[in-house]
């Protein structure tokens, strides 16, 4: 495990944790290295939510369960979180938050620390978190005018009193925290590269962006929503045309009507409103029109855990869809992937004519970390779609199995697609000859895509003998694992497609004396896609399946016990 | 006849004498007397026999799911409002499993024909009953007879808000040729909810009953702006009034009022490709 310091707040919804957090992320990123996450309950006001601050002294994307600050916002706070103590935690908070036989049984280091006393003191209780985000600040001394200008930029748009009272209030806390005498101290690192401080949600909003997107239809649910609020905010700007459809049936539907008369579309959902489309999808298949689904996994059956994270919908973005067509699965794990993969995405849409998936998870989208900069290329912007002539058929047969793709309104002929199966023409078909052609071109599309597959990243020593593998999400606490652990014959395979999968990557198991498939989920479903599309034999699964990413101690502890 | 007629011999899948027929017939003559270039006009549909219209006229079409062919009409035409969409399909098609789309897309008042075949009976998956079969109707599922209300389509439309609401009948090609350009020349949702018999699976509600079940209103006197009167006519169900029913011009179609055609009104379509810098700008 890296050195760090983890700190984390408890409150309710509703009490601007997601402030706090943005501040200190933000402020942080110019002296550290910092990875922050949240986790909260389905429900807009009440209950108890919290952020983890991961603060470090090298570059870090996973989360520790144990907890070295404990911030705790009211009487309600505490009871979740006895587990994730150390005997080394200090817990602040006011005296009344956690009663005395609490804080015996646990034997708490309790600090007293009145935010709301001290905010009215400042003028308002609206300032506790402005004082509380000093008092961080303050803890960890860090640069003041950072702080100030980040409170000024946040604050501008309701006046200079306001900036004025925020940063008197910030003061005041930064202070107190200053006076604290730390116990847990972290060494500042002596210099940090710049970095972009980015969420999954928007590391994708600005890969869809580069991809061109300029329609988006969808269905609100949680994780997926926030990717169509992105894109909304950045709708003018941009100009992207966004319809919330009634419900995901429909969403699916339009963007695949916008996409046959020219548009770029796509749409974002999570697994239960994904399964409402499923429909859809085969018919992006028989229709060969493009369309990007975005898939937030949250942990089902059902409405399962509405708010929390899970990778347990692959096999259902896999197997999506009656009958038998291609598509292209991407995963992100790092945020730079986040952004290219999502550009990339209607790129093959366009250029294979098939239904591309972007599969997330809400622990992903909702945490922040921190992004080198880089330029994205005009490259993807690409539209394959042609003009079309007075004989053109949108199905056309041809060598490779991809027809060139007319517009309706452009060109001198029609486009004809067809759910039924259709001729060259996309006039309906029942003819068996016909079926097989286009059957066989459709299908062929599956090798085809396979030469722009997004190559795995191997991370670890290349002379490895024993293999992690993850896709998406995991990406942060495997990294940190490899580079951490004393075995030195461990690497770490992180997918980024994890379908279809090229024969090439076979070549990565050759080596590998065992195979330990990491995954959110509990059956192992990409284990099995190793098993079942190359042959790999996976000899170890690592799971969990709670509702929370994997922590990097349980990680250390299960790969632990499983790499003798 | 038609430009938009075939110029070849096709094989039709309708029944001989389907009231499909003279609906194409109709169709075709709408959109060559209202001198549609071809190439702009899309057609849009669901599953069923209705909703093969496309295939035997000479435009572009999207032939997608059952249900859905308002949904796909509807982002056709707010991403290239120039072209001529049209939404076509049968009364289980748009009214049942479309339902939720026919609800929320009289609501967004896009510039669309909608085409509703309303023979009210199931045909391709024979005989089922339809949301618009009448009470009593023995059909293949409800053997003893329907027992749920019917919907009355164009009484729903009218609640919705919708900005066009017509019927017809294909026992009178020209008269319904007339709707049909006029749900196509009006700017905004336009809905026509068509009477013609299921010859094979509907023997109550037949040919002759249509004829006698229904009468052709008067436009010149018919005040189709006057939105009491039109619901009044939709309400009354003992003898069904055709024509134009009622038609409000001055509803702004979704096109108009999308935020993104507020401040411009060029397509989506024939907008310059995006700017990469200017996204590069937000990685910063």
């Amino acid at each position: 495990m890296k050195e760090s310091l983890s700190i984390v707040v408890s409150g309710e919804a509703g009490q601007g944790l997601a402030t706090i957090e943005e501040f200190l992320v933000e402020a942080l990123s110019m002296e550290y290295y910092v990875f922050t996450s949240k986790e909260v309950m389905s429900r807009v006001r009440g209950g108890n939510n919290t952020f983890e601050l991961r603060v470090a002294t090298s570059p870090i994307h996973s989360l520790r369960k144990t907890i070295d600050y404990l911030f705790l916002l009211n009487n309600n706070s505490f009871y979740r979180l006895p587990k994730r103590l150390l005997p080394t935690t200090v817990v602040f908070g006011e005296d009344a938050f956690v009663s005395v036989e609490e804080k015996e049984k646990y034997s708490l280091k309790y600090e007293i620390l009145e935010l709301t006393k001290l905010a009215k003191e400042a003028g308002s209780r609206m300032f506790a978190n402005t004082i509380l985000f000093g008092y961080i600040a303050g803890m960890l001394e860090l640069n003041v005018k950072v702080a100030e200008h980040l409170i000024t930029k946040r604050f501008i748009h309701r006046g200079e009193p306001i900036v004025a009272d925020n940063i008197s209030a910030f003061t005041k806390g930064y202070e107190l925290g200053l006076a604290y005498e730390a116990t847990l101290k972290l060494k500042k690192p002596a210099s940090v590269p710049p970095f972009k401080v980015i969420d999954g949600n928007t590391a994708l909003g600005i890969g869809l962006l580069g991809g061109g997107i300029n329609y988006l239809s969808s269905y609100p649910m949680s994780p997926g929503t926030s990717v169509m609020m992105y894109l909304t905010n950045k709708a003018d700007e941009f100009g992207v045309l966004v319809e919330q459809a009634e419900d995901e049936i429909a969403a699916l539907n339009m963007a695949l009507g916008a996409s046959y008369a020219g548009a770029r579309s796509m749409v974002t959902t999570s697994g239960g409103g994904f399964a409402l489309m499923t429909e859809a999808v085969s018919l992006a298949g028989i229709i060969e029109t493009p369309a990007v689904i975005h898939v937030a996994q949250r942990p089902g059956p059902a409405t399962g855990l509405p708010t929390r994270t899970e990778q347990g919908d692959l096999n259902l973005v896999v197997y999506a869809g009656h009958g038998e067509f291609p598509r292209i699965i991407l995963s992100p794990g790092k945020l730079e992937d986040g952004v290219l993969l999502a550009q990339k995405a209607f790129w093959l849409a366009d250029k294979y004519q098939v239904p591309v998936f972007i599969l997330s998870d809400q622990y992903w989208l909702e945490s922040l970390g921190q992004m080198t900069s880089f330029e994205l290329s005009e490259q993807y912007m690409e539209s394959f779609t042609v003009i079309s002539d007075k004989d053109y058929k949108r199905y056309q047969l041809t060598d490779d199995g991809i027809s060139p793709r007319a517009i309706p309104g452009f060109g001198e002929g029609f486009v004809k697609v067809d759910s039924d199966e259709h001729d060259e023409s996309g006039q309906i078909t029942e003819d068996f000859d016909v079926r097989i052609a286009m059957q066989n071109k459709r299908m062929n599309k599956r090798e085809l895509l396979l030469a722009d597959y997004q190559d795995a990243e191997l991370i670890g020593p290349k002379n490895y003998k024993k293999l992690l593998v993850g896709w998406g999400s995991t990406y942060g606490v495997l990294k940190e694992f490899i580079e951490t652990t004393s075995l030195s014959d461990v690497a770490y395979l992180y997918v980024k497609q994890p379908f279809p999968l090229p024969t090439s990557l076979k070549s990565y198991f050759d080596q590998a004396q065992q195979v330990v498939v990491v995954e959110n989920n509990y059956t192992g479903q990409f284990a099995n896609i190793l098993t079942l599309e190359l042959g790999v034999n996976v000899t170890d699964r690592v799971n969990k399946y709670n509702g929370e990413p994997f922590f990097i101690e349980e990680l250390n502890e299960q790969l632990g016990e499983v790499l003798k | 006849m038609s430009k938009f007629d075939f110029k070849h011999d096709i094989d039709i899948a309708w029944c001989p004498g389907c009231g499909n027929f003279p609906l194409r017939t109709a169709i075709l003559k709408a959109l060559e007397e209202l001198n549609l270039d071809q190439t702009q006009v899309v057609f849009s549909s669901g599953i069923g026999q209705a909703a093969k219209m496309p295939q035997y006229i000479d435009a572009s079409y999207f032939n997608g799911l059952h249900g859905r062919g308002l949904s796909v009409a509807q982002a056709i035409q707010s991403v290239n409002p120039k072209l001529v969409v049209i939404a076509e399909g049968g009364d289980g098609d748009m009214y049942g499993e479309g339902g939720n789309h026919f609800l929320h897309n009289v609501r967004r008042n896009p510039n669309l024909a909608h085409i509703v075949h309303n023979n009210m009976i199931y045909g391709l998956t024979k005989g089922q009953g339809s949301p618009t079969s009448p009470k009593g109707l023995k059909t293949t599922t409800q053997v003893s007879g329907v027992y749920n209300e019917p919907l009355n389509p164009v009484a729903l439309a009218l609640a919705l808000g919708a900005s066009f609401v017509g019927r017809a009948f294909t026992g009178d090609v020209e008269k319904t040729k007339e709707i049909i350009k006029a749900a196509i020349a009006h700017e905004g949702y336009a809905i026509v909810d068509i009477f013609h018999p299921c010859v094979t699976y509907n023997k109550v509600n037949t040919f002759a009953w249509y004829k006698n079940n229904s009468y052709w209103l008067n436009q010149e006197e018919h005040n189709a702006q006057d939105f009491g009167a039109a619901m009044n006519l939709a309400l009354n169900q003992e003898k069904f009034a055709l024509g134009i029913l009622y038609q409000n011009k001055e509803k702004t179609p979704f096109h108009k009022a999308h935020p993104y055609y507020v401040n411009d009104s060029t397509p989506l379509v024939d907008r310059p490709k995006r700017d990469i810098t200017k996204v590069n700008a937000l990685l910063k």
